[in-house]
């Protein structure tokens, strides 16, 4: 009786909050909920007669959590955050708006991991990566680590745990359980030449000896081993091999599983969606999907919003790229230069608390091989001066470079110096994506974000 | 003319733009005509006296720090001998802390230091995150540094040493001092990590000049200005960033 009149309270909060214009209204209802009553989310969880999964990870776990959505969806009826709220209070408002639901799918801050997982039980986690990113925000690396492990140690008996071998930090939470299921890329092909510049984890967990690298996919992430104590990479139970990667439209991969392999094509680009959908296939196969099943969902299923979107404006199109940390931003220019490089980009950087207010880390993410192809670059965001410098230093020619800080009048620009039929490449952060589709759905007609997907 | 960088530990400690300061000291040392030649120092490798007229050591996260501040001891009188012979340094974030006589960790270990700057850290609960502005006066001009903070050490300066700024809006050295940084000649410590040399080229400068007087044993150059035009922009957006929102207790 009073979750229910406490569910109809936040419910109402949910509704005044959209109608107010204050954007979707998705983590109001389960704010109310959450202050109200703390306990409240277990106990709406404990509803779904299936239970629910996490997704939690520095990078991926939007599109991870929307490929497993797209496997699942044919069979089950799924309360989904596919919104992007992704703390306690997000996990809330999906599950008061999802009254029918049978099973719980939600992406979760990695930060908010840990406290989700004590409230809603989950019966199956799967722990993707671990990169920099807002340090000043979430601390340092190993701490994440080390409360992520802490995390899974207290996972209910019976709890699936699926984790990303590749990940030296990630990859040995699977000794804590010993069913746990890894998953990776295996195929040396892929392999980048040296670690990138911003690499993190590079560094032996037992003995602290740098990892030596049969192969290095993305960031830390790949094929490593000490060589002084041994610890390396675990056995792969879920792996992508003999991939391919087509430009900025699509990759495909043979996907192994233990039940069998198959050819499998996704419309998303670059190795680290292959790393998402891998990471989705491996989760879709703990909650009872064949592999028929994965490979048909992989196959339809379409970018989430932001990552890789194009929008029509006009005569023009937008093709927007969120970067939000060094490794995410180097993959998105490494899927970029692959698809022919732009001449002209627009790169936006907002500090808001969801960008993280230092913005030091544009100076670790490897732009130079863009900034070489362009003939000029329009740059936004409140703190655009930073990207200015940014270019500068990075050799870019000061006449090639326009600051204008007001993300409208950028687009404007941008849209000016594109010529018509063609498409102007933007490379926002968080809060400077939010508001740009903001922007573009004015002009065209968008969905917002909270009518996306059900 | 050409000087030389000892860029110490470029592998472990990396984190936040480090390189960009790196990129600057060679943008503005070659639009003078000067080459910058950087060379890596490693562990387990020497540094012999009077070879590089500027050190850098940049900012880790605690485990790379843990895992090179052994190594950091052992070069204790070489980089002591090299700023005593007029090299100039600068040690940001983790890099100053390690260039301090010791550090403690938040499990209660002690970490070695090189006892450059005469200071000690110890770990505290709460970590010191945020937008930072400083008045510096060492130049003879009140010039202002703007950048960004993270850091659970509070670093304690013997009595009598010389910090590097007065914290305008910030944390600073310990939260409490209303002090930043710390300077001893020409080597300077702080915690401003990230693009500081970009958004504050006039310490850029000072650096440069100071690690060409050690190359030609005579007076620091005076340096002809650049267009500063995008600096001094970046410059006044992370200031009034701090203004508004610098971190305190």
């Amino acid at each position: 009786m009073r979750l229910a009149l406490e569910l109809a309270l936040a419910r109402a909060a949910g509704s005044l909050s959209r109608l107010a214009g204050r954007g979707g209204g998705t983590t109001i209802p389960g704010k109310v909920l959450a202050t109200i009553d703390p306990g409240a989310v277990g106990a709406l969880a404990s509803r779904l007669p299936l239970g629910s999964a996490i997704v939690s990870a520095t990078n991926g776990k939007t599109t991870t959590a929307a490929l497993v959505a797209e496997i699942l969806a044919p069979r089950l009826r799924l309360a989904h955050n596919s919104s992007g709220a992704n703390l306690v209070s997000g996990v809330a408002s999906t599950l008061l708006a999802a009254r029918r639901a049978e099973l719980g799918l939600f992406e979760v801050d990695e930060g908010a991991f840990p406290d989700v997982a004590r409230r809603i039980r989950p019966r199956a986690v799967c722990l993707a990566n671990l990169f920099r990113d807002q340090l000043d925000r979430y601390g340092e690396l190993e701490r994440i680590a080390e409360r992520w492990r802490e995390a899974v140690r207290e996972l209910p008996e019976g709890s699936r745990l699926v984790v990303n071998a590749d990940d030296p930090q990630v990859g040995d939470l699977a000794s804590e359980r010993p069913e746990a299921i890894t998953f990776g890329l295996d195929d040396p092909a892929q392999a980048r030449p040296s670690l990138q510049h911003a690499a993190d984890s590079k560094y032996c967990l037992r003995c602290g000896t740098p990892y030596a690298y049969a192969a290095a996919y993305v960031g830390h992430l790949g094929d490593y081993r000490c060589p002084a104590c041994g610890h390396g990479r675990p056995r792969l139970g879920v792996s992508a091999r003999a991939v391919r990667l087509d430009g900025l439209e699509a990759a495909s991969f043979e996907l192994v599983t233990p039940e069998g392999a198959r050819r499998v094509q996704i419309a998303l680009p670059g190795l680290y969606n292959v790393y998402n959908a891998l990471a989705a296939a491996a989760l879709a196969r703990e909650l009872g999907a064949s592999v028929d099943e994965i490979a048909a969902g992989l196959e339809r299923a379409q970018a989430a919003f932001g990552r890789f979107e194009r929008i029509a404006i006009a005569d023009r199109r937008v093709l927007l790229l969120l970067i939000k940390n060094p490794a995410g931003a180097n993959e998105v220019v490494r899927t970029l230069l692959a698809g022919g490089a732009p001449r002209l980009a627009m790169i936006a950087l907002n500090d808001a608390i969801a960008d993280g207010r230092d913005v030091s880390w544009i100076w670790d993410v490897d732009f130079e091989p863009l900034l070489e192809r362009l003939d000029r670059v329009i740059l936004s965001g409140e703190r655009a001066a930073e990207l200015a410098l940014r270019c500068k230093y990075a050799g870019l020619d000061v006449s090639a470079i326009e600051v204008v800080p007001d993300l409208e009048q950028a687009l404007d620009r941008g849209l000016e110096l594109t010529p018509a039929g063609d498409e102007l490449t933007v490379l926002p952060t968080y809060t400077a994506m939010l508001a740009l589709r903001r922007i573009v759905a004015r002009r065209a007609s968008v969905p917002q974000y909270w009518e996306r997907a059900a | 003319m050409s000087i030389s960088v000892g860029h110490l530990y470029p592998d472990y400690l990396n984190i936040y733009a480090d390189r960009g300061n790196i990129a600057v000291l060679e943008a503005r040392a070659r639009a003078r005509g000067i080459d910058l030649a950087v060379a890596a120092v490693g562990v387990g490798e020497q540094l012999r006296p009077g070879e590089h007229d500027l050190l850098y050591v940049g900012g880790g996260q605690d485990r790379e720090q843990a895992l090179i501040a052994k190594d950091i001891a052992t070069k204790s009188d070489e980089l002591e001998a090299a700023v005593a012979g007029g090299a100039a340094v600068l040690a940001v974030c983790g890099g100053y802390q390690l260039l301090g006589r010791s550090y403690r960790d938040r499990y209660g270990g002690d970490l070695p230091g090189a006892g450059v700057f005469p200071l000690d850290t110890v770990a505290g609960e709460r970590r010191m995150i945020g937008d930072v502005l400083l008045e510096c006066t060492f130049t003879g001009e009140l010039r202002t540094l703007a950048g960004f903070e993270n850091h659970a050490g509070r670093t304690l300066l013997d009595a009598g040493a010389e910090p590097l700024g007065r914290v305008v809006a910030g944390f600073g050295n310990d939260g409490r001092s209303g002090y930043e940084g710390c300077r001893v000649g020409r080597a300077v410590g702080t915690y401003l990590h990230g693009p500081l040399l970009p958004r504050n080229p006039w310490l850029a400068d000072w650096l440069l000049a100071q690690a060409v007087a050690h190359r030609t044993g005579g007076e620091p150059p005076e340096l002809e200005p650049l267009d500063d035009a995008l600096e001094a922009q970046a410059h006044e957006v992370s200031a009034a960033r701090a203004r508004s929102r610098g971190g305190r207790f």
